[in-house]
């Protein structure tokens, strides 16, 4: 090939699949031998994982289990009201997908992603738990749809409707009125599974944020004790891992209570999460505020802009633009830092798995229920990466 | 990011936030302040000239709170197959977390009035002492220390443990003589790990401990062949057993090397909440003496006539009053949860996964340590 090749003008080189691992994979004897025996690994590898996957792994345990796993022990009948938060977020994600993504050639992989839950549907859950999962589907479809054919009409909703959606959830899930009601409260001891996981993860981003962009503004003031108590707040959580914050939630806060009054254990969580995380974020928000030029302070300033206008409109978007990376993979690592409650006795993801393992009928089945929820974290944090690489290209981070 | 974005972005973020305080504070404002949760151990210095002679200031204290809040509160297990856990349905299950309903099934009258709260070895303790829990019923040891220095009582045991030893059946060992010069697979930090090494110093049997920091760890190297035995509590050793590949190539030698009286606990200071606890644990051993199970017992109702059963069911006296419950309380334990051995099958009998023999906690009628004071 690569004669006939050399023979014509070059063009645009654009070698076939063979060429491709001609150049790449065996251009010398080294490459050679070393492809070779990747290859004979990954195959190894991958061989056993399938045969363990397919014929070996007792996957009851997370079929029988399954909602324990996504809800903990929210009651059944009021389960309804996590479906309808779930409705409105596939709604959101759809609607935002058509809207942004009009342009793009890879439509076929969008419409894959947003009928994937169908795939969910097809194992072998009751009728009406697949008929809710593939609504998930048809929902996400139509808000994509939606928004592809009517771009200008939704923009302003669905950015509202983001915006709102997290109250809505709080709502939905905890309830409002009392007993017999469809809005029932459920105590926060109900919430498991990865319903916990996503409230802590959701709570922590939401609160950490505009507190850590307030310690970061805190650390650069020219007060002396705002600046000390910023950096005396920042340094000391920064100083101390996540666990032992949680343990001090959970064990030293209620000796120091008064008897008799106690503080939910899950607020507790939330907020050892929240001010753990704000103290990382502040850190991370400080560095795109020194990445500013002094010129932009000044320019705000000819214009006429008093400090604060200075600083929350012509400084902070541009240095909050600048660490939408960082910001993402921070709250990708306070996601897989939730598991951490588990060590505290919460029913996150991690906790309902290990009481899972303790259910007499699925003794021994480590290794089933890890890889479930491993992949569930990995799902989750890989839309969560994925979605802030469209967001910094919808952005032009990278550009500008 | 447009002006009147931010804005409204601010306003929800505060709004949830008020929201969110507001979500933490409804339900843990349960408890009222003014029931006086139990003082600490103090003792009534000056008592008050009202109150009568022999009442320490917390006693009462957590019935009250408990009645109030029309729910107990237990502080439970959530990863001990047979013992503490959640099925599939996300119920509790297991043998102390149906001690809880039995103590719910002595105040209400309904076993289902009972909040479990899933708390940690480390947490255990501290949730008890600070009130967030009632009782504590999760597989704890009874020992001097925790008895006085945690400011709790244990109320009884529930369950007789004691530490075990699994070796293959085809090693022909019966006794701990049989593993001299041998490997114990054993986890590190626990007392497991001190109990194996006082005894074998004791006996003067040479081994070569392999140390694991965790169960899972421990087992597997077993499995593996790695060492000649493995050692933790009994209990710990059956349900392990059964998820070993080959389960019926081991045995648990018929050795006991410590001893592990498994019980719950309550706060000191409220010797009337004590009672109650206490009294639901010899109401469901006394229930099988008698001959009462959940099922018989309201035909017993009618036919009893021996008097300490019938003072057991309140048909006579008011034994119930004096703990401070209604007198059916005992028959409420009986019928809506079981007496102990219906409890004992229903979690740790031969038809579950968990089977366990009874061993030590069979009555005393049968050879066993069960023996509960008479009902009088």
């Amino acid at each position: 090939m690569t004669e006939i090749t050399s023979s014509l003008p070059p063009l645009i080189e654009r070698p076939g699949p063979l060429g491709w691992m001609r150049r790449n994979l065996f251009s010398t004897w080294g490459n050679s031998l070393l492809s070779l025996a990747s290859a004979a690994f990954l195959i190894w590898v991958l061989k056993g994982l399938l045969a363990w996957v397919f014929s070996a792994a007792e996957w009851g345990v997370i079929l029988v289990n399954m909602r324990l796993i996504m809800v903990g022990q929210f009651p059944v009948a009021l389960v309804w009201r996590i479906w309808a938060a779930m409705y409105f977020l596939a709604f959101l994600i759809g609607n935002t997908a058509g809207l942004r993504m009009q342009k793009t050639r890879r439509k076929g992989v969008i419409v894959g992603l947003l009928l994937s839950p169908v795939v969910f549907a097809l194992f072998s859950f009751s009728l009406p738990a697949r008929l809710a999962i593939a609504g998930l589907s048809l929902i996400a479809l139509a808000g994509w749809w939606l928004g592809s054919r009517w771009p200008k009409a939704f923009r302003r909703p669905v950015l509202t409707g983001w915006i709102i959606y997290f109250p809505i959830f709080m709502l939905l899930v905890r309830g409002t009125a009392g007993e017999g009601s469809p809005m029932e409260i459920v105590t926060s001891n109900l919430w498991g599974g990865l319903l916990l996981t996503f409230m802590l993860t959701v709570v922590g981003i939401v609160f950490s944020f505009p507190l850590g962009v307030f310690l970061a503004l805190g650390r650069r003031s020219q007060l002396p004790i705002v600046r000390w108590f910023s950096v005396g707040y920042i340094e000391l959580v920064r100083g101390v891992p996540l666990i032992t914050i949680l343990f001090m939630a959970q064990l030293m806060l209620p000796l120091f209570l008064p008897q008799g009054v106690t503080i939910d254990r899950v607020i507790r969580a939330m907020v050892g999460i929240t001010l753990f995380s704000a103290a990382y974020l502040a850190e991370n928000v400080r560095g795109g505020l020194q990445a500013i030029p002094k010129g932009q302070f000044e320019a705000a300033h000819a214009l006429g802009l008093s400090g604060f206008q200075s600083m929350f409109y012509i400084i902070l978007p541009q240095a909050l633009r600048l660490v939408i990376p960082i910001l993402v993979g921070q709250f990708i690592a306070l996601f897989k830092d939730t598991s951490l409650v588990a060590i505290v006795g919460l029913f996150d993801l991690l906790g309902i798995a290990k009481t899972v393992l303790a259910q007499p009928d699925f003794l021994g089945l480590q290794r089933e229920v890890y890889a479930f929820i491993s992949l569930i974290y990995w799902v989750l944090s890989y839309a969560m990466s994925y979605i802030s690489q469209r967001l910094e290209v919808a952005l032009g981070v990278g550009e500008r | 990011m447009n002006k009147k974005y931010f804005a409204l972005l601010a306003l929800v973020i505060v709004a949830s936030m008020v929201l969110s305080a507001c979500g933490g504070a409804a339900p843990t404002a349960a408890p009222p302040a003014e029931t006086s949760a139990p003082e600490p151990t103090t003792a009534p210095a000056a008592p008050a000239p009202a109150q009568v002679e022999f009442t320490a200031p917390g006693y009462g204290g957590t019935l009250t709170t408990v009645k109030e809040r029309g729910m107990l509160i237990c502080g439970v297990n959530s990863q001990v197959p047979g013992f503490g856990y959640v099925d599939a349905a996300g119920a509790f299950s297991g043998l102390d977390v149906d001690y809880c309903r039995a103590v719910a099934a002595a105040i209400f009258g309904d076993p289902e009035k009972v909040e479990f709260r899933p708390v940690t070895a480390s947490e255990r303790f501290t949730a008890l002492q600070s009130g967030e829990i009632d009782i504590l019923s999760r597989n704890t040891t009874w020992s001097l220390q925790r008895d006085t220095e945690l400011n709790g009582n244990f109320v009884h045991t529930t369950y007789y443990d004691g530490q075990g030893m699994m070796v293959p059946k085809d090693s022909g060992i019966t006794d701990l003589a049989g593993l001299d010069g041998g490997t114990i697979c054993v986890q590190t930090g626990t007392t497991t790990e001190l109990n194996l090494a006082d005894v074998f110093a004791a006996q003067g049997i040479a081994y070569t401990p392999a140390v694991f920091d965790n169960a899972d760890n421990t087992f597997a190297a077993y499995a593996e062949g790695r060492c000649d035995a493995v050692t933790t509590d009994k209990s710990g050793l059956v349900a392990r057993r059964a998820v070993l590949p080959d389960p019926e190539n081991h045995v648990i030698l018929d050795v006991t090397i410590s001893k592990e009286p498994l019980g719950p606990m309550v706060r000191h200071g409220d010797d009337q909440w004590f009672d109650i606890a206490q009294w639901t644990v010899f109401a469901m051993i006394s229930g099988e003496e008698f001959g009462l199970t959940s099922a018989n017992i309201d035909s017993m109702m009618s036919t009893a006539t021996a008097p300490e059963v019938r003072r057991f069911l309140g048909l006579e006296g008011d034994l119930g009053l004096k703990l401070g419950l209604e007198n059916n309380w005992a028959y409420n334990v009986i019928k809506l949860v079981g007496n102990y051995g219906e409890v004992y099958d229903r979690n740790l009998g031969p038809d579950t996964p968990t089977y366990i023999p009874r061993g030590l906690n069979k009555l005393y009628l049968d050879g066993g340590l069960l023996y509960a004071p008479p009902f009088r």
